[in-house]
């Protein structure tokens, strides 16, 4: 059930609608844990990302998604293997939440060959096509597109796929979004566009970069059914990822939701970006960290099943150790070839 | 289809769509202007007829998402067809071509590739002016990772057509109204590796080697013909296929004519005219050449709408051949 708040104007990220206490909706404990525990999972390997970047361990850039777990984890859940998933620069969350190993995300941010795309993309270009991650590139909504076309393709094949896009709200600032919005309705392609909207694009803070600060306007303009959620609260994902993925998969057309959320770390990196640009104050970051979208759902679980307390401070720690030995591992595995330069431009077989 | 029937090269494209839609389910052609007469002249005539709307898809105005979501279906294992009624209009969609398309098997590692055909048609002349006119064919040959194709005979443009379909890596197939009423006697469609194709001797000859793609191949055999009246043995090479661009066939002639003068219709500067002679000289002793290498391009200006300045902004065979006529006297 969505909060009911008209975020189509004004200032979204000021809105004390976000800070609303989960309603578990009677959902079964069992289910949501494993959900948190997904989440955990996702924040720690941000995190460690993190320190590992800071410390020079990482040579090139990474984009962060801590804080904005929710959103993939509950998009996820209804998403099949053989559905068709892109993304962006800030897209470690939405691969780990399909079920990709976290230790071939370390090797392939390490350019190590057993990386996700053997060492040849590094933290910007991921690919886990059996988890159905068909790729992300840091191109601003260069993959929005391509989104489209696997959606397509799932049509013309006749099966009951679907394509997803997830974008930022920069993203929706290129015109090639505004195309593939007006091309998915009009053809009634099976694709779900994901915005999660930020607030911020680089240093930028969406009002002074759109007029208006709801994305999911340009959905209402190419008559695409579109809810706009707390992108924090994963319950709130959850229920319009079950009625939009249901019916994007039903053949219907596209669907887009638009998700509010905010990163804990800045664009790039391990810092916070704490006035980089406009807008983004200590201030606002402590209030988007109270918003936190796993702490409001261990609250809520533990306030229903206190005893839920230390189990989910062991899967915690678990996690931790696990994460830990994952990067150890990584860490120690091989470069690629010299040979894998000019091994991969072109395919290997013709046809 | 009895032997001896000639099919001119906008047939001859058609012909291959049909062959590669009745074969390969998987195959599907989007772009604008396909349920139209008016776009892409005889070379689609009817297919959406035929194979249905929707494999033959015509669409919004929307160069650049149409060419993304044709990457995104490849990748997703189709085998597509976008096509650029114009070339000049293709450049919205530079991203998904360059970014994407061009640099996916790479960046993934070469477990994934997006083995999209563009189909990118010069139309041109016709006092049409300076966005309806280029011949852009240059600017993808610097990209590793696309394959680009240029035919110049009715049976190329439906093999190579079917070539590039079936091909797993993108390949820019550019193709040009000037040449739709060149014939050939098509035969048997036989399914060849794009990677096995290359340049081409069109004409055997000794003094002079002359290059060039697409419908500069053609001006290349139109310039013999006129230097063999003078009693000048002119070898003409149809380079085919420009990238990646195996140079060996140009360097041998070079090295028996002593000559080379590549014909191309985009512009000097960074074209692939440059290109040709760069490879084929720093292959060979510099004293094994009779004269100085020549390009024959457009004028450095975008193409005029008036027609007296297009009778001299357009390559003539005639000129081309007093200048080779020049060079070897």
């Amino acid at each position: 059930m969505s909060i009911e708040i008209d975020l189509r104007s004004g200032f979204i990220s000021k809105s004390k609608h976000l800070d609303v206490k989960l309603d578990l909706q009677g959902q079964l404990e069992e289910d949501l844990l494993e959900q948190l525990k997904m989440m955990q999972l996702i924040r720690i390997c941000e995190n460690k990302l993190a320190e590992m970047r800071k410390q020079g361990k990482i040579g090139g850039p990474v984009h962060l998604g801590a804080g904005q777990e929710a959103i993939a984890v509950g998009i996820s859940k209804y998403l099949r293997k053989s559905d068709r998933i892109f993304s962006a620069h800030r897209s470690h969350a939405h691969l780990l939440a399909l079920g990709s190993d976290p230790k071939a995300l370390f090797a392939e941010v390490l350019g190590r060959s057993t990386g996700l795309t053997k060492g040849m993309g590094g933290s910007m270009h991921l690919w886990d096509q059996p988890n159905g991650f068909y790729g992300s590139v840091p191109i601003v909504a260069g993959t929005v597109p391509l989104a489209v076309g696997a959606g397509l393709a799932a049509k013309l094949e006749g099966t009951k796929d679907i394509g997803v896009a997830y974008f930022g709200d920069g993203a929706a600032e290129e015109g090639i979004v505004h195309e593939s919005l007006n091309l998915a309705s009009q053809l009634k392609i099976p694709v779900l566009f994901v915005c999660e909207n930020n607030l911020f694009s680089s240093h930028m803070h969406i009002s002074q970069r759109q007029p208006l600060q709801s994305v999911a306007r340009f959905a209402d303009a190419n008559g695409i059914r579109n809810q706009i959620v707390d992108g924090n609260n994963l319950l709130d994902v959850q229920a319009a990822s079950e009625e939009l993925i249901d019916f994007v998969r039903s053949g219907e057309g596209p669907a887009f939701i638009e998700a509010v959320t905010y990163r804990q770390y800045g664009h790039v990196d391990w810092r916070e970006d704490i006035d980089v640009g406009v807008n983004r104050s200590s201030e606002d970051l402590a209030v988007w960290k109270n918003r936190d979208p796993i702490r409001r759902l261990s609250e809520a679980l533990i306030e229903l099943n206190p005893k839920l307390e230390s189990a989910i401070a062991n899967q915690t720690n678990q996690l931790r150790s696990q994460i830990e030995s994952a990067w150890s591992q990584a860490e120690l595995d091989p470069f690629p070839s010299p040979s894998s330069l000019l091994g991969t431009v072109y395919s290997a077989v013709s046809k | 289809m009895s032997p001896e029937k000639s099919t001119d090269y906008g047939s001859a494209i058609r012909e291959g769509f049909a062959y590669l839609l009745t074969n390969y389910p998987e195959v599907f052609v989007i772009g604008q202007g396909l349920w139209s007469p008016w776009y892409v002249g005889n070379s689609m005539t009817d297919l959406d007829k035929e194979f249905g709307i929707d494999r033959i898809i015509d669409t919004p105005v929307s160069e650049s998402a149409c060419t993304g979501a044709a990457v995104g279906a490849a990748i997703a294992g189709m085998k597509p067809v976008v096509v650029h009624p114009r070339m000049d209009f293709m450049l919205y969609a530079m991203d998904s071509i360059v970014n994407e398309a061009a640099k996916w098997s790479s960046m993934m590692g070469g477990q994934a590739t997006a083995g999209v055909t563009v189909r990118a048609i010069i139309n041109r002349g016709g006092e049409q002016g300076a966005q309806h006119s280029q011949s852009l064919h240059s600017w993808f040959t610097h990209i590793p990772g696309l394959r680009v194709v240029m035919p110049s005979t009715a049976t190329d443009a439906r093999d190579l057509l079917i070539a590039s379909v079936l091909c797993k890596d993108p390949v820019i197939f550019v193709d040009d109204r000037w040449l739709y009423s060149e014939s050939d006697i098509l035969p048997e469609v036989k399914e060849v590796d794009l990677k096995d194709q290359g340049p081409r001797i069109t004409n055997e000859g000794t003094q002079v080697t002359l290059v060039g793609a697409g419908y500069s191949a053609k001006l290349c055999t139109d310039v013999a013909k006129i230097l063999a009246s003078d009693g000048i043995s002119a070898e003409t090479i149809d380079i085919r296929v420009l990238n990646p661009f195996n140079s060996g066939v140009i360097v041998e002639s070079v090295l028996k004519t002593g000559r080379l003068v590549v014909i191309d219709g985009g512009w000097s500067n960074s074209g692939f005219a440059s290109e040709v002679i760069a490879s084929v000289t720093e292959q060979i002793d510099p004293i094994s050449l009779k004269s100085s290498p020549i390009r024959v391009t457009l004028p450095s200006a975008p193409a005029p709408a008036s027609s007296a300045l297009e009778k001299i902004y357009y390559t003539r065979a005639e000129d081309v051949a007093a200048k080779i006529r020049a060079s070897i006297s």
